[in-house]
Order: C-alpha cells, then structure tokens, then sequence
C-alpha cells in the first residue's frame, strides 16, 4: 500500500489546481453576474438570410 | 386577465407573423386605447415609441426578438422613450465623470429602464448592429447595467464615423431603454468584493471539507480493518494538512466577528463558533503530534463549509433584494440649459452649474437647481418634495427647487445652489444620516446566543470538574469533544435560513425585504405612521363633485385638453366619454384657470378669483360645502355667471379603511402625517373613521409637515415607543422611511424613497400591508422553531457528551443531521402567500 504516499499527494495536487482554477475566476469577477450568462445562451443567432446580406443596415443616426 | 388572454392569442397565432389581436400592440402586445392608435399597414401599435421600435428593429432584421419575448412569456411594457436628445452626454466633463477608458477604446456603464426579459438581454447586446461604431455591449441584467464601449480615434485623426455617447444614448432610450449614466457607489463596490471574498473562502473550505471527508472514511473505516500504524499516521497528518487552509483562511470571516462582538461586548453566535474551532483545531493538532487520541478535522471542515454556504446564501440575498430597491436615484436631472450672455442656451451637467448662471426650463422640465424665477410666469408641481397635491404659482422672484416640476412656460432662473447643495441633494444626505443613525434591531438570534454561549462554556467547565478524577487528559478531551457536539451549528444556520427561504417567498408575492432584522421587526406590534398623498390616497387629483349644470361637461373638457396643469389633466381624465365642442380663442390665464369662445358664449373654468361678479348663493353653499369636505373648488362660469361648481380632491383608495381598522384589530397603533394642509388631513381621518365605523382610528394625525419634521417625528417616536414602521411613497417621506424601524415604500413612488426604504411593496397601495405583516409573523414562528429544535438536540448532545457516552464517529454523523433538519423545514414552510 505504499503506492498511497505517492498517489494521495498527487491527487491533492490535482485538487487545488482545481482550487486555485475557481479562485481565479471569482477574483476576476466571473462569477458576480449569475444571471444573464443562463438567458444570453438562449440566444443563438441562426445564419443571416441571404438577402439580408446584400442589403446593408442603413444606419440609425 | 385581459392583457394574458391577448398573451396566449399571441402565441397561438405562432408568433409574428400575423397580426397577433385585432387590439394589441404589435410591439408591446398590450391592448390599446382608441385615442391613441397609430397604424402602419396591417401592424398597430399602442403608440409612437412603439412604433417606432418595431421599425427600428425590421430595419436591422432584428425582428427575432419578437420570437424570443413569445417564448419567455412575459409581457412588455410600452416602449418608454423619452425622445430627450442627451446633449449632456457628448459634455467633455460627462464623459471625463463617468467613461472609463482602456487605450482607445472607452467604457460607459448605463442603467437601463424598462429592462425586463431574455429578450431584452438579447436586444441591448446587438447594440453594435444599431448603432454603428459600438464595439461591444454587455447587460449585467439583475443589475439592469449596460456596458457599453466604443473606439475613440486618437485627436489627430478627424473621422466622422465615430459614435457619441448621446447617439448611444439616444439610440437605446429609443429602443425602450431610456439610459442613466451609473457610477458604482462605493457601498455597492465594498458589498460585491465581499461576496467575491465570500465565495473564494467558500470554496477553500468545500475542498477542505470533501478532502477531509475522506481520509476520515478511510481512518474510520481502518479502525475495524486493522490498518498499519504507519498509514494512520500518514492520514491523521494528512487530515491536519487538509483541514489547514479551512480552519485558517475560510474561518477567519468567523473570527474577525468573534474579535469585533468581544469589542462591542455584545454576544454574538460567531463568539462560540469561533471557540470551538480554535479549540478543536489546536486540541486536533495537538492530537496529531503526540498521535494518540481523537481528531475532529472531518467535523470541523464540514462546520465551516456549512456555515460559510449559509452566510453566502444571506449576503447574495441580500445584495439582491437592495439591488432591486434601489438603483436609479436621479433625484434631480443630469443636465441644464444654461444661457450664456446672448441669451443662447448650453447644455452643461447640472452639477457645474455656477451660482448665478442663468439657467432655462422649458415646459414640463425638472429645475436642475435651486434657485429664483429671474422672467417668466408658470406654476410647479411640488407633490414630489412637500407631498402638496395643488400646482403652485411661479412668478418673477418665486423660489424654486431641484428636483420639482415646470408646468406650465418656459421661465429662466437664476441658480443659488447646484448639485449637491439644493435642497433635495440635502434631503437626501438626510436620508443617508438617518439610516446611520438609526438603532439597530436586536435580533432573536442574537439573544440566544448570547444565552447559549455561557451556557456552553458553563458546562465545559462543569464536563472538566466531573471528569478531572480520571485524569487532566480524559477530563480535557470530554471539555473539547463538548464544544464541538454543541458547536451551535444548527443553531446559526437557524435564522439565516429561514430569512433568506421567507425573502425569496416575499419577493414572489411582491415583497422585497431588505433583510431578515427587518422581518423580525415585522413580526413585532408597532407604532404604524403612514403617509397620506399617495398612501393612503390615489396620490392625484381627481374630479370628485360636479355640482350644477351637468350640461357644461363637453366645453370644461374642450377647454382643458391643450393643458398640462394638473387639474386640467384630472378633468379631461373624468370627461373621457365626452365629445369635446369646438372652442375657440382658448386662453390660459396664469394662476386663474383657461377661457375661450363656445358657441358664441365666453366660458371661463378657473378658480375663485377668476370670477369677478357675486357669487349666487347655491354656489356660495356649494363653495361651503366643498370647503368642509376638503377639496379644491373650481369655478365654470358663462360669459361671467357661475354655472357649476367643481370639487377636486385626491381620493381616497377604496380598501385603506378596511385595512386600517383590521391593523387596528390586530393590536396595531396608528398615525397620520402628511405635508398637506391640516384641513385636508382631519377631512381624510373624519372619512376614514366614517368609512371603517370606528373612532379614534389614528392615534395622531398632523397636517403641514415638512420632510425635516416629518423625520424628527419618527425617530422622536422610535424613542418613545421603540418599534415604528412608516408607510410612504414620496421623496417628502425618504428620510422617516430610512429612519423607522422598518420603512415600507408602496409602489409608483419616488425612487429616492425606495432607496431610503427597507421593504417595497410591488403592488399599489396600504391592502398589502396586512399580508406583509401576517408572512412576517410565520417566518418568525420558523426562526422561533428551528432555535428551539437545534437547542434541543445541542442539550441532548451534550448530555450524552457529559455522560462519555459519545464518540467522535457519532458526533460526525449526528451533527449534519441536525443542520439537515433546520434546512428542511426552513424551506418547506410558506410564510408568504403567493397571492400575487
């Protein structure tokens, strides 16, 4: 069982990589906004209509 | 329902393709008045902005927003623009206050009207696609936060590509988003680092607690597998490695407490808490190193995880609830028309207005300032800063105030104060001293703590006494394991549970609720002050009594269509089944009402003074009979002769008496405090009691309060009788709110009173109330009986403890348990209804 004194020290390695994977994204504010990123998923844009295309968006202002 | 049937007609018609009601609003879907119909082709809409919109979007082959609001269900408000220009925003010294820049590229974060579904989010973020020169648009939608940013070309390079921010601006309000530029307060920076810091301990302590779990397992489970001396030692090390960062860093949101109750010398559930951490982690430790005895590593992670989870759970509950409150304080407007020497105007921010500058307000514009009318006549609606139902008149040397309404013609004022030195930026700094100020509520949590900390250490010392004939070590070890079985885990997971299952039941049927030391103070009998204009009444004008000709309806109404006055407004609204006759020579007289030609006839509607002749004596009694009733006279008189006499008057809402005298059933104490005059006051009580047959309803109700005195008022009663709420919807009303125990704002108030306030209702008017106060009683019953439950089984525990008849294997398991048990019946318990 000696196996343990090297593969225990390995997986907690592995954990704090996942550890310190979280901190860094809650320290760069990724988890701040919970709610938009669910509903912006929603929205995939399908391909834009051919026609579409050859007419350009005539701008607002 | 009628707006929910047009919905499902909606969507059963398979979205948009067809005109979804024969009288829904092809943008908003929202049924429409006659009056204001406007058609394109086959596509009607509700009204201009709406309109508008819906073009706006088929131009830029955005139509698939439409899809996207079908398929989240809920319903749009009408478009709202405002059609301003916001000439502020392209100010050097706006975009110098609130754009942020990296490089070239410059930020703006604006807050958003009338964000309200996926849809929305979907809309604002093809921003770039709108409005050309956009790079990138984010919605932060619980925070209704736009960040918008775009390229500005270095000075050298002269392009005419390039976006402003008042196109920016223009292009959204025009949407349906009318924006307000935003800047972080300082309290919402340090609130959000907290959570993040939270969450970061949070998650440390998970990994600490699932580590720890199982090398607990595997020492446990060896314990009856003969494990190798050797491999036992190694977990027992490994578990106090494990468990380091937990008791250590993630714990230390426990201690910091612990130090800051010891300072205020004020028991606090986080004193024991900390007690039995430090105590079990150093005994553990200590354990390690002479590798003998018990260690509670695995007991004592998941303690701090658990406990850390339910501190996040209130902190984000609570960020939300505030969020939702308040978020847009624009007390006064952002920008003024400044003239400069020739009589040209500027538009500047209001706040770089200089004393004595003159400044322009155009009919229907909000004073930036305060100051005085230099030339012009007009009138000004006060009800937002003294809660006076009636216009008041403007005349050349008239004060005015930021924040208040121009009604009637441009006038020009002379400042005296900007920015932060009118009267309602100091109304505001009130409110900001009053919340300050205001004594804490002591909370049942508390209180038990403090009970259950001496009680714990009492009998600590009391297992060492008993256990000392058997040696300092068996006597010590029993102390700790004491300690940590009564850890008062359950016991701190009580109350914030309960709160934050009760707040997000509350805020489904219409309630936000600030915190939980406010629900508790809910639960208590108090001292209930409530506002009048707008609380108690419908907060307008309203034509109450016609008396005389009734034939004279069609040309009152002709002649106050083309008025923005308020009673104009509240009698075309009374007259809306009337067909106006033509009228002719229409003539606004400043202060005396509007004339004009009728068929020949000069029919004038206007107040007392705009008659000259003698009153015939019905209208004198009229007159009299308006006066006792408390309402405001106006005269329509024809080619000079009295006809009909009108009374106008804010009324009353239909269930308030009923909801009073049940208050009162339920052991409530009530008050009346209002800005308007006395008169009207004692009119109101006397309708009140007349309305719910009991007398002596309120126990005070005072007349001609200013904002200052209606606070003095307040914290004179917190005082005196402790427990005072206070019902308000106005400005007038911000600084009692934030004063009173709890400060309740009922809906279409001012948005510096809900900032102020600590529970606003969604719903219109007091009815509410009874519900409110009802759902805070049975959320305190599930405080009250989680205590009593974690009590029980801490004493049970430590009997056992006492007794030596507990292991450390039995306490691991017991203990989640408990804290199992609390979180159950936290959130299987309604106290709310959802009614609404």
């Amino acid at each position: 069982m000696s196996v343990l004194f090297i593969a225990v020290p390995i997986a907690l390695l592995l954990a704090s990589a996942g550890v310190m994977a979280f901190l860094w994204a809650a320290r760069g504010g990724q988890l701040d906004d919970l709610e938009t990123p669910p509903l912006r998923m929603l929205h995939d844009d399908p391909a834009p209509p051919v026609a579409a295309a050859c007419v350009p968006p005539a701008p607002l202002d | 329902m009628p707006s929910t049937e047009i919905q499902s007609a909606f969507r059963s018609a398979g979205g948009p393709a067809r005109v979804p009601h024969a009288a829904a609003c092809r943008h908003c879907s929202q049924p429409m008045r006659s009056s204001e119909l406007c058609s394109e082709g086959a596509d009607q809409f509700c009204c201009a902005g709406c309109r508008i919109v819906f073009g706006m979007l088929q131009d830029h082959q955005l139509g698939r927003y439409y899809d996207y609001r079908a398929g989240d269900g809920s319903l749009a408000p009408r478009a709202l623009a405002t059609g301003r220009d916001y000439a502020e925003f392209d100010d050097p010294a706006f975009v110098e206050l609130y754009a942020r820049s990296n490089g070239s590229e410059r930020t703006l974060e604006l807050l958003l009207e009338g964000v309200h579904c996926a849809a929305c989010v979907w809309l604002v973020e093809k921003l770039p696609e709108l409005c050309p020169g956009v790079t990138r648009c984010r919605l932060d939608y619980a925070q209704r936060l736009a960040y918008v940013s775009w390229n500005e070309p270095p000075p050298s390079i002269k392009t005419e590509s390039v976006v402003s921010p008042a196109a920016i601006a223009r292009t959204l309000d025009r949407l349906g988003y009318p924006p307000h530029p935003h800047r972080e307060g300082a309290r919402a920076q340090v609130q959000r680092s907290e959570s993040r810091d939270l969450l970061m301990r949070l998650a440390v302590a998970g990994a600490c607690a699932g580590n720890s779990m199982l090398f607990a397992l595997a020492l446990y489970s060896g314990a009856f597998a003969d494990m190798q001396p050797t491999h036992v030692r190694y977990f027992r090390v490994l578990s106090a490695l494990v468990a380091l960062p937990s008791v250590t860093w993630s714990a230390r949101v426990f201690y910091r407490g612990a130090l800051a109750a010891l300072r205020a010398r004020r028991p606090h559930m986080d004193l024991p808490l900390s007690l039995g951490i430090v105590l079990a982690g150093v005994w553990g430790a200590s354990n390690v190193l002479r590798d003998q005895g018990e260690i509670y590593f695995d007991s004592l992670t998941m303690l701090v995880f658990v406990l850390l989870a339910a501190r996040y759970v209130q902190l984000r509950q609570q960020a939300r609830a505030e969020r939702n409150l308040g978020s847009v304080h624009a007390l006064t407007p952002r920008s003024a028309r400044q003239l400069d020497a020739a009589d040209v105007a500027r538009v500047v921010p209001a706040e770089s207005v200089s004393r004595g500058a003159r400044v322009e307000v155009l009919a229907g514009d909000t004073f930036p300032v305060d100051g005085r009318v230099a030339s012009g006549e007009s009138s000004v609606d006060l009800s937002w800063l003294t809660g006076e139902s009636l216009p008041e008149l403007l005349r050349p040397g008239s004060a005015v105030f930021a924040g208040t309404t121009n009604l009637g013609a441009r006038v020009v004022v002379v400042a005296e104060q900007s920015g932060a030195e009118t009267r309602a930026a100091r109304l505001w700094q009130d409110v900001e001293r009053a919340s300050l100020r205001r004594a804490p509520i002591a909370r049942l949590a508390d209180k038990v703590a403090g009970v259950f900390l001496i009680g714990v250490l009492i009998l600590s010392a009391l297992a060492f006494l008993l256990w000392l004939p058997a040696g300092v070590g068996v006597a010590l070890e029993t102390a700790i394991a004491l300690l940590i079985v009564t850890c008062p885990c359950g016991l701190s997971l009580a109350t914030p549970l309960a709160v934050s299952a009760a707040l997000g039941q509350a805020a489904r049927a219409g309630w936000l609720i600030k915190g939980g030391a406010f629900l508790e103070a809910l639960a208590r009998p108090a001292l209930i002050v409530f506002d009048k204009t707008g609380t108690l009444t419908e907060g307008r004008l309203s034509l109450v009594r016609w008396l005389g000709d009734d034939g004279l309806k069609p040309h009152v109404k002709a002649l106050e269509l083309g008025s923005s006055h308020p009673i104009a407004r509240a009698l075309v609204a009374a007259l809306a089944d009337e067909s106006p006759v033509l009228a002719t020579r229409v003539e606004q007289r400043l202060g005396y009402g509007v004339e004009g030609l009728i068929l020949g006839q000069r029919v004038s509607v206007g107040s007392v003074g705009s008659v000259s002749s003698p009153l015939p004596p019905w209208a004198q009694a009229a007159l009299a009979e308006l006066a006792t009733d408390g309402l405001s006279p106006v005269l329509v008189a024809v080619d000079g002769n009295v006809r009909a006499v009108l009374g106008l008057g804010d009324r009353v809402r239909a269930e308030a008496a009923q909801t009073l005298s049940r208050l009162r059933d339920q052991g409530q104490r009530l008050a009346l405090l209002s800005g308007d005059r006395q008169a009207v006051v004692d009119h109101l009580v006397r309708q009140l009691e007349r309305a719910s047959g009991r007398v002596g309803l309120f126990e005070s109700a005072s007349g001609d309060m200013s904002p200052e005195a209606k606070l003095a008022w307040v914290e004179q009663a917190r005082g005196r009788v402790g427990n005072v709420f206070m019902v308000g919807d106005g400005v007038n009303d911000a600084a009692a709110l934030a004063a009173a125990s709890v400060g309740i704002a009922v809906q279409g108030g001012a948005e510096a009173s809900l900032d102020a306030a600590h529970v606003f209702a969604t719903r219109a008017g007091v009815s509410s109330l009874l519900d409110l106060i009802i759902g805070a009683r049975r959320a305190h019953g599930v405080i009250v009986r989680n205590l009593a439950f974690s009590l029980v089984y801490n004493l049970l525990a430590a009997g056992l403890t006492l007794a030596g008849a507990i292991s450390p294997l039995w306490a691991a398991v017991i203990m989640p348990l408990s804290s199992l048990t609390v979180v159950a019946h936290s959130y299987r318990a309604t106290s709310f209804g959802r009614s609404a």
